[in-house]
C-alpha cells in the first residue's frame, strides 16, 4: 500500500468545510436583506429587487451552504467508517470544483434574472447539466468509497448519505427536462398541472433528500462521535431508513392542496405526509436517546448543545409539517408566513445547527488542533443562532395565522372583512422581529467564521492515517 | 370529467396507493416481532467502526410504534372516506369541487336578499344609500382596487383611470357606468392613428404632440404646433373630433381637459401616437351579477361626485 493510500484524503472535506462557513454567511446575508427589504421596500434596488434576491438566498443557503457540508461531512464519514481512503482523489477534487463552478453561475445568473421558474431548481438548462455532471462524480466517489470499504458493515450514516445522493440524483434529472430555446432560456418539459406535480415531487423530496436525508447521515455519525455513546436503536435506524425515504417519495402533492390538481392526487399526498412522522422522529429518537446515559455532557459540551437542539428543531418540524399537509390545516396556513417559519425552523433549526456542530467538531480535526481556537466562543454562537430561530419562528407564526384568519374572514355581505393591504400592515411588525431574528443568526455565523480563521492560523494540514477496522488487528 | 385515459391507470393508482400504506404497517410489524439473535454477549450489535461507533439494538419505542400503526390505519380508513383511489369517489363523495360549490351556495342565499333590495331600487336613490355605499365600497376594495387603486384614483400615467375626477372615457350616465362595468371596455388607439403617411413618420408626431399640448394650454412650440394642427385635422379628427374633445362612444379621451391617461409629457404623447395604446376593462356581469354591479356603478358615480352627503 502506497504511502498516499495509508492516510484519509482531508483536504477535500478541508476544502468543502471552510466553503461551507463562507457560503453560509453568505446565503444568510442575503436572507437578511431580502428580510429587510420586506420591513423597508426601498431598499429594493434597480434589479437587486426581493424578486431576484430570494432565489439566491435559497440557493445560497440549501446547495452552497448546506451543499458544501453534506459533501464535505459525507467525505469525512465515508472515509473514516469504510476504513478506508477516498475512491478517487481527482474525482473528489473535481467534485469540490465543480461544485463551487455551479454556486458562482446560480450567484451570477439569478440576480440577472436568469430563471426555469421552478422553486428550488431556478437555474437555466447548461447549469443544470453540469449539475447533473458534477453530482454523478460525487456519486461515484462516495459509492466508489463504500465498495472498497475494509468492513463488511455499511455503517448507518453512509444508508441516508447514500440514498441522499440517488434521490437527489433522479429529481435534479426529472425536473429540470427542458427544451432549450437559446443558451440562457429553456422550457419545462412538462406542462400544466404535470409541471407543477413534478415540480413539487421535486420540491418536497429536495426537503425530504437534501435537507433531511443527508442531514440525518450527517447525526448519525457526529451524534455518537461527541456525545461518546453507541446509537441507540439499530433496529430503529432500520425501521425509519426505509420507512422514511419509501414515504417521503409520496408526500409531494400536499403543496399543491386545493389546486387544479386532483382530489385523488391531493389525499394520496396528504396520507403519505402523515405516515411520515414516525418515521422521521425515529431520526430524532435515535439521536436524542444515543445521549442516554450521558445527559450531563449536553451542560458544557456546547457542540453536543447545537447537535441535540437541531434535532428537537427537526422533530418540531417533522410534527408541523404533516399538521400542515391536512387540507383543512393547510387551507388556513398555505401562502401565508406561517409556510416561511415551517421552513425556517427546518432550515435553521435543524440543517444550520447540525451543519454547525458538525462543522465545529470536523475543524479542530482537519487542521491539526486539540480543539476549537475558543471553545466559548461557541457557546456564545450557540445561544445568539438559539435566540435568532426562536424569534424568527414565533414571529412567522403569528403572522402566518392573522394572514390566514384576516385572507377568509367574510362580511355579512358575502364581501372580504379585509383588504390584502391590511393583512400587510399587521404583519409588519412581526417583519421586524424576524429581521431581528436572521441578523443573529447571521451574527453567530460571523462568530463561527472568526472562530474558524483563528483555529487554522498556524494549524498544519496533515491527513489523518487509515484506520484498521476493529476487530481486525493482528 | 376523469383524471385516467384508461382503466389501467385507474386500477394502477388503487393497488399502488392500498400496497403501499399496508405494506408501512406490514414493515413495521415484520420488524418489532424479530428479535435479536439470543446468545449475544454484548448488548451492542457487535460492530464497531472508525474506533468507537457502536449501536446499540434497543427494541422499537411503543408509543413511537403505534403512532406509527396509528398513521397507517387513519389512512386506510381515509382512503374509503374521500377520493385517493383512482376513480372511486369515496363514501363521503367529497370533492374539493363539491365544496366550493356548497359553500357559494350557501353565501348566495344568505347574501342575495341583501342585494336584490338594492336592484329594485333607482341608482341615483342606492348612490344616496349610506348602508348600500358600505356594501359597495367592500366589493370596490376586493375587487377594483387591484387596477383603480383602494382610494379610486387610478394609476397616475399608466393607462388606470381615477375614478374620483368628472372625466369619463365612456360616458358617465348611470346607464352607462352600468354598461361599462357589466361587459367591459377595449380602449384602442392605433399607431399614428392607422396612418403613418399622413402623421409623418415620428417627426410629425412631434409635432402633433406639440398640437395637442396646446389644445389643454401645455406649455407648446407654437410653430411645430401649428404644423401639427394640419396633420390633426388630416387623422386624429376621426376619434377625437374637430375641436379634439374626444369621443365617449369610441372611449376617444377629451384631449382639451387636463387628465392624461399616459402622461402629458410630450415624449409620452409622441409615444401615444407612435406606438398606439390598448388597455382593457374587463367584463364583470358573468362573474358579479346584475346585483352587485348595480351597488358598484352607484358606488362609482359617488366616488365622482365625492359622495352627496346628506
Amino acid at each position: 500500500m502506497s504511502e498516499i493510500q495509508s492516510a484519509y484524503n482531508y483536504k477535500v472535506v478541508r476544502q468543502f468545510t471552510v466553503m461551507s462557513v463562507i457560503w453560509g454567511i453568505v446565503g444568510m446575508l442575503v436572507g437578511v436583506i431580502i428580510a429587510a427589504q420586506l420591513v423597508w421596500p426601498e431598499l429594493n434596488l434597480g434589479f437587486l429587487h426581493f424578486g431576484r434576491l430570494r432565489p439566491l438566498h435559497t440557493n445560497a443557503v440549501i446547495f452552497a451552504f448546506g451543499g458544501c457540508a453534506l459533501m464535505g461531512s459525507s467525505f469525512y464519514v465515508v472515509q473514516r467508517t469504510c476504513h478506508t481512503r477516498i475512491f478517487s482523489d481527482a474525482l473528489a477534487s473535481f467534485v469540490f470544483w465543480g461544485w463551487q463552478v455551479v454556486i458562482l453561475l446560480a450567484a451570477i445568473t439569478l440576480p440577472l434574472g436568469f430563471t426555469q421558474g421552478k422553486e428550488y431548481a431556478e437555474l437555466e438548462w447548461p447549469i443544470d447539466i453540469l449539475i447533473a455532471v458534477v453530482w454523478v462524480a460525487y456519486a461515484i466517489v462516495f459509492f466508489g468509497t463504500i465498495f472498497k470499504r475494509k468492513v463488511t458493515h455499511i455503517y448507518v450514516a453512509n444508508w441516508f448519505y447514500g440514498s441522499f445522493i440517488l434521490a437527489v440524483a433522479l429529481l435534479h434529472i426529472v425536473n429540470s427536462a427542458a427544451i432549450p430555446v437559446s443558451l440562457t432560456k429553456s422550457y419545462s418539459a412538462y406542462a400544466g398541472v404535470q409541471d407543477a406535480m413534478v415540480q413539487w415531487w421535486y420540491g418536497h423530496n429536495a426537503v425530504g433528500f437534501f435537507l433531511t436525508a443527508g442531514f440525518l447521515g450527517m447525526m448519525y455519525y457526529f451524534v455518537p462521535k461527541q456525545a461518546e455513546r453507541p446509537v441507540y436503536s439499530y433496529r430503529l435506524s432500520v425501521v425509519h431508513f426505509w420507512a422514511l425515504i419509501f414515504t417521503y417519495m409520496w408526500a409531494g402533492p400536499h403543496h399543491l392542496h386545493y389546486t387544479a390538481l386532483p382530489d385523488w392526487t391531493q389525499s394520496v399526498g396528504m396520507i403519505f405526509s402523515l405516515i411520515l412522522l414516525a418515521p422521521s422522529w425515529g431520526g430524532m429518537i435515535n439521536g436524542i436517546m444515543t445521549l442516554s446515559g450521558a445527559w450531563h455532557k449536553l451542560r458544557d459540551d456546547p457542540i453536543l448543545k447545537f447537535l441535540i437542539t437541531s434535532l428537537s428543531f427537526y422533530g418540531m418540524s417533522t410534527f408541523e409539517g404533516p399538521m400542515m399537509s391536512i387540507k383543512t390545516v393547510n387551507a388556513l396556513s398555505h401562502y401565508t408566513d406561517w409556510t416561511v417559519g415551517h421552513v425556517h425552523s427546518g432550515a435553521l433549526g435543524w440543517v444550520a445547527m447540525v451543519s454547525i456542530g458538525t462543522i465545529y467538531y470536523l475543524l479542530p480535526r482537519l487542521f491539526g488542533k486539540p480543539e476549537m481556537h475558543s471553545v466559548k466562543l461557541i457557546t456564545v454562537h450557540f445561544w445568539v443562532a438559539t435566540i435568532g430561530v426562536v424569534l424568527y419562528i414565533a414571529s412567522m407564526w403569528i403572522a402566518g395565522v392573522m394572514q390566514g384568519l384576516m385572507w377568509r374572514t367574510v362580511n355579512a355581505d358575502g364581501t372580504l372583512a379585509y383588504s390584502f393591504v391590511e393583512s400587510v400592515k399587521v404583519s409588519y411588525p412581526f417583519w421586524g422581529i424576524r429581521l431581528l431574528g436572521g441578523v443573529l443568526f447571521l451574527s453567530g455565523m460571523l462568530i463561527m467564521a472568526y472562530n474558524m480563521f483563528k483555529t487554522m492560523a498556524g494549524g498544519s494540514t496533515v491527513d489523518a492515517p487509515v484506520l484498521v477496522p476493529a476487530g481486525q488487528h493482528a | 370529467m376523469s383524471d385516467f385515459v384508461n382503466e389501467f391507470w385507474n386500477w394502477y393508482v388503487i393497488l399502488i396507493v392500498l400496497v403501499s400504506i399496508i405494506a408501512c404497517g406490514v414493515f413495521l410489524w415484520t420488524q418489532s416481532i424479530s428479535h435479536p439473535s439470543g446468545g449475544q454477549t454484548t448488548d451492542t450489535t457487535g460492530h464497531v467502526w472508525d474506533e468507537t461507533l457502536q449501536e446499540y439494538n434497543n427494541p422499537l419505542p411503543r408509543w413511537w410504534m403505534w403512532l406509527f400503526y396509528g398513521t397507517v390505519v387513519f389512512s386506510l380508513v381515509y382512503v374509503v372516506l374521500y377520493p385517493a383511489l383512482g376513480r372511486f369517489p369515496g363514501a363521503f363523495n367529497w370533492s374539493t369541487a363539491g365544496e366550493h360549490q356548497k359553500e357559494v351556495e350557501k353565501v348566495d342565499a344568505q347574501v342575495k336578499p341583501l342585494f336584490d333590495k338594492y336592484l329594485k331600487m333607482d341608482l341615483k336613490a342606492v348612490a344616496a344609500d349610506k348602508e348600500a355605499m358600505e356594501m359597495g365600497g367592500r366589493l370596490f376594495q376586493t375587487y377594483c382596487v387591484q387596477c383603480h387603486g383602494t382610494t379610486g384614483q387610478g394609476i397616475q400615467d399608466k393607462g388606470f383611470p381615477n375614478l374620483t375626477d368628472k372625466d369619463w372615457q365612456w360616458g358617465g350616465e348611470p346607464a352607462q357606468v352600468v354598461e361599462t362595468i357589466s361587459n367591459g371596455r377595449t380602449g384602442m388607439m392605433p399607431p399614428y392613428g392607422g396612418n403613418p403617411d399622413a402623421v409623418g413618420g415620428e417627426a410629425g408626431a412631434r409635432e402633433v404632440a406639440n398640437y395637442v399640448r396646446s389644445l389643454s394650454g401645455l406649455s407648446h412650440n407654437s410653430e411645430l404646433a401649428t404644423k401639427g394642427k394640419t396633420r390633426f385635422d388630416a387623422v386624429c379628427f376621426a376619434c377625437h373630433g374637430q375641436d379634439g374633445k374626444g369621443m365617449q362612444a369610441l372611449g376617444a379621451p377629451n384631449l382639451t381637459d387636463k387628465v392624461w391617461l399616459y402622461g402629458r409629457t410630450e415624449d409620452k404623447i409622441v409615444e401615444a401616437i407612435t406606438k398606439g395604446r390598448s388597455n382593457q376593462m374587463p367584463a364583470w356581469m358573468e362573474f358579479l351579477g346584475e346585483a352587485k354591479i348595480h351597488l358598484l356603478s352607484a358606488y362609482v358615480l359617488n366616488l365622482s361626485t365625492g359622495g352627496e352627503k346628506k
